[in-house]
């Protein structure tokens, strides 16, 4: 095939060259998801609407990471660098509700 | 091939070659002037706050002023002198020397970011000639919101902008200590200044983005009234406490860790040891950096925040004392049984270990949660964090700075004079702050110009304490400038320390080294056996 | 490619490898620091949320779905453009890559139009807190915070978009005069992480403003 030429002669040179197709499949793949998500929201599911929104957010998320910005094809050191923020923001998330998920209303007031 | 190549100080002459220089130790010295300017500017303001409480009347500044005098000497000093301090001066000269390295990774972004603090200083500068502000460093909802009247948002921006420049700066350390190193240069033969500042770089990247979005909420706030920190539509105000903590905590850790790999740095050279427990002090510089997220909630326990949050961060906040005890403990290992001289730098960072020890005990007390709403808010806090922030920071960049101020600009500093300076500066921080500790115990509330009767004799020996502190630093402020002129000529490595950066010439030349080192040592390695003296 | 390589490499680095990836790392490290910029505002949003569910509720109900999604595809759409893009000066193809990033920025415009469009129509109901605010009596007490949030949000968002068009004239310009090789294209790869990183935030705004919670409070 065409693209098999393409992407050994590719490799050699500078990083990672990308058939088109794993660019447009994930392409599609974002867009399907867009509609997905989108579509679910107009059904009452309770409280699983929430989950399915993070869930199909998190999914496109890790899709953009992973091939749109290489991740996939990059050092650990960049693959720990593409976490850390995310890690950082759970905890920040975590340790914050701590205090207004544990509110108790001072007695008299209000 | 016969002449040396000039120096980064010679070469190039003129204002351009300076404003325009993309050298990182040219840059280093432009943050020196920088950073200068505002530590006596912060001064000057924490002069004229120890002047009122000199008696128990609000005798010189109507209570509004003296609102404004405090909150200027905190800004001032915790985000453009604490902060950008070690790391920008110290640093910037340093690591790409310590590294073997030619520059850091990214001179242009270094350029920068030095302009991006300048502008920010200017705009909390503005903001203090068209009137001040009086809100407290810390910028709490509802005073700087809905009840503000001072320049809440021009000093606000200032410190918004002036967060690029950390940020930036974070970036190319990070990039820098990553990617630059010499061959040979393992991650554990690097000195434990590095590994201080990688630790330092996360936070900055990790934590300053937070503190830049809240300052903008706050201004949205401020401008249009949305209700976002406004109970009354809505928002709340403690919101405000988490998402500024959430940096300000970690910032003390951007303003500690350079300190102490400073001081790793001058322990190790003045005792002629090996640093004991390299690897311990290297990892708990990262353990500091990560607890050190985790604690913001102890400035926050009589805040309304829940009480059994409270117990979480008061739980965590134990944790930190773990990783600078490590330091602290090993450096003293390393002083056991070397061969310790008491050079100024020296001086200054065994005032540090005792200062620091004292400062993070303390810490101790207010993280536990029934002390804290004794002394919350007393003198008793401002004593701890000025034992962490004069004690420990400013010792360290003064000890960092006499260590490496013939490397940098190639000249000795007078020995005698500037032991004579260290102990006058120790005396006069303790004279200054230990008082506090019991004014805050007996219960004389920070932020107030007036205080009862019987405060009044440990409040003079504070003043007075002040004022040998203040004499300490202008000392420091004649004799380093005049060294440049008068001072003797320094050599490659005046003493005899370890470390890429004495290899090569006192100040070095554009380029750093002749040609590009390889390392094949350990940190810290002495080439001869010690001498043991029994 | 020798005389171009020394060209492009800059003193303080032994080889262009090194040089992408110490650029590359650094912008990753940068990117970091735009995750908790965002990562605040999702905080205040998260807290608030908890706080006042119904507002949200009702906040979330009255934003067009339909322009939204249509412009989450425009996002989409640009960030494949971007990625096309990045792979043309991969291949040391400038002007190729220029055009994709043509094709990007005409994507963001239309984007940024429609977000346009969008803001009017709260203008013209009255629901920008601060400036035009009239909700309505049957409006919950607290919508003010769902729409304060629901600006600022959106609002870093389109800057961080400016921010990127501004850029990407720049580069544009270069690979179209064939400023980048195949060893040496780091500027478009760091264009691209920072539009995918704007991609990134959209796809979770997205969902936290214009989906979540439409069918009320369950709890």
């Amino acid at each position: 095939m065409v693209l098999i030429h393409e992407q050994a002669s590719l490799m050699s040179e500078h990083g990672h060259v990308l058939p088109l197709r794993i660019y447009f499949g994930v392409f599609f793949a974002l867009l399907a998801g867009t509609a997905l998500t989108s579509w679910v929201a107009t059904i009452d599911l309770g409280h699983l609407n929430d989950a399915v929104a993070l869930a199909i957010a998190g999914t496109k998320a890790a899709l953009v990471i992973l091939f749109f910005m290489h991740v996939r094809y990059s050092s650990k050191l960049i693959w720990v660098f593409s976490l850390a923020g995310f890690v950082w923001l759970v905890l920040f998330f975590v340790l914050i509700l701590a205090d207004y998920e544990t509110r108790v209303p001072v007695q008299g007031w209000g | 091939m016969s002449q040396k190549p000039p120096t980064y100080l010679g070469g190039e002459y003129g204002m351009r070659s300076w404003l325009l220089t993309l050298d990182h130790k040219r840059i280093a010295l432009l943050y020196l002037l920088g950073v200068t300017f505002f530590f006596l500017l912060g001064g000057v303001f924490a002069v004229l706050v120890r002047l009122e409480l000199l008696t128990p009347a609000g005798d010189l500044f109507q209570s509004e002023t003296y609102n404004k005098l405090f909150t200027l000497h905190g800004v001032f000093m915790v985000f453009f002198f604490l902060i950008p301090g070690i790391p920008a001066v110290l640093g910037n000269f340093l690591l790409p020397l310590m590294i073997g390295a030619k520059d850091l990774a990214f001179p242009r972004i270094n350029l920068l970011s030095w302009y991006i603090y300048m502008v920010g200083g200017l705009f909390t500068l503005y903001a203090m000639l068209a009137g001040g502000v009086d809100t407290g460093w810390t910028f709490y909802t509802p005073y700087s919101s809905t009840y503000a009247n001072s320049h809440v948002i021009a000093a606000a921006l200032g410190i918004f902008v002036s967060g690029f420049s950390s940020i930036l700066t974070g970036v190319n350390f990070i990039a820098t200590i990553h990617k630059l190193r010499a061959p040979g240069l393992s991650w554990f033969r690097l000195p434990l200044f590095v590994w201080a500042h990688y630790a330092t770089s996360l936070i900055m990247v990790l934590g300053t983005p937070v503190v830049a979005i809240t300052i903008l909420l706050v201004a949205v706030e401020r401008l249009f009234h949305v209700g976002l920190f406004d109970p009354a539509l809505g928002g709340d105000p403690i919101l405000f406490q988490h998402l500024f903590w959430f940096y300000s905590h970690p910032a003390v850790y951007i303003m500690i860790l350079p300190a102490m790999g400073v001081i790793s740095e001058v322990i190790a050279c003045f005792s002629q040891k090996r640093i004991f427990g390299y690897k311990f002090v290297a990892f708990s510089s990262l353990a500091i950096a990560v607890l050190g997220f985790l604690v913001w909630g102890h400035h926050m326990f009589v805040s309304g925040q829940s009480l059994y949050a409270g117990v979480v961060f008061s739980l965590l906040s134990f944790l930190v004392a773990i990783p600078s005890a490590v330091k602290v403990f090993n450096w003293i290992a390393t002083l056991y049984r070397g061969s310790i001289s008491f050079e100024a730098p020296m001086l200054y960072a065994l005032g540090f270990i005792g200062l620091f020890t004292i400062g993070g005990l303390t810490g101790l007390f207010l993280a536990t949660l029934a002390v804290d709403v004794h002394v919350h808010d007393t003198y008793f806090v401002v004593a701890h964090f000025h034992f962490v922030m004069v004690g420990g920071t400013v010792m360290a960049y003064l000890a960092g700075l006499h260590f490496w101020w013939p490397k940098m600009l190639g000249r000795l500093y007078p020995e005698t004079l500037a032991r004579i300076t260290a102990v006058i500066i120790f005396v006069g921080f303790n004279l200054t702050f230990l008082p506090q500790f019991v004014l805050g115990y007996l219960g004389m509330p920070r932020r107030y110009h007036v205080y009862p009767l019987e405060f009044q004799v440990l409040n003079v020996l504070s003043t007075a304490g002040a004022s040998i502190l203040g004499l300490g630093f202008a000392m420091t402020a004649v004799y380093l400038p005049w060294s440049l002129r008068y001072g003797k000529k320094a050599t490659p490595n005046p003493f005899d320390a370890r470390g890429l950066e004495w290899t090569t010439t006192s100040p070095p030349m554009a380029h750093n080294f002749e040609e590009v080192p390889v390392v094949s040592t350990e940190a810290y390695e002495r080439d001869e056996p010690e001498v043991v003296h029994v | 490619m020798s005389s171009r390589t020394e060209g492009a490499l800059a003193h303080h680095f032994e080889t262009l490898e090194q040089q992408a990836e110490a650029g590359a790392l650094g912008m990753w490290a940068f990117l970091i620091q735009e995750v908790m910029f965002f990562g605040g505002l999702f905080t205040v949003y998260l807290v608030y949320r908890t706080l006042h569910p119904a507002a949200f509720v009702q906040g979330s109900a009255h934003l067009p779905i339909d322009l939204g999604t249509l412009n989450t595809g425009v996002l989409i759409g640009s960030s494949l453009t971007m990625a096309l893009a990045v792979r043309g000066a991969q291949l040391g193809r400038g002007k190729n890559a220029a055009l994709f990033i043509l094709a990007t920025m005409l994507l963001a415009c239309v984007f940024l139009g429609i977000k346009g469009l969008e803001y009017s129509h709260k203008w013209h109901d009255q629901l920008v807190p601060g400036l035009n605010w009239n909700p309505g009596p049957d409006a919950d007490a607290h919508l003010n915070l769902f729409y304060a949030l629901y600006f600022v949000m959106t609002g870093c968002h389109a800057l961080h978009m400016l921010i990127g068009l501004a850029l990407m004239v720049v580069v544009a310009r270069k690979a179209w005069r064939g400023g980048y090789s195949p060893g040496n294209f780091l500027g478009v790869e760091c264009l691209g992480l920072y539009w995918h990183f704007v991609d990134l935030v959209w796809i979770f705004l997205f969902p936290l403003l214009y989906l979540l919670g439409r069918h009320g409070p369950h709890s």
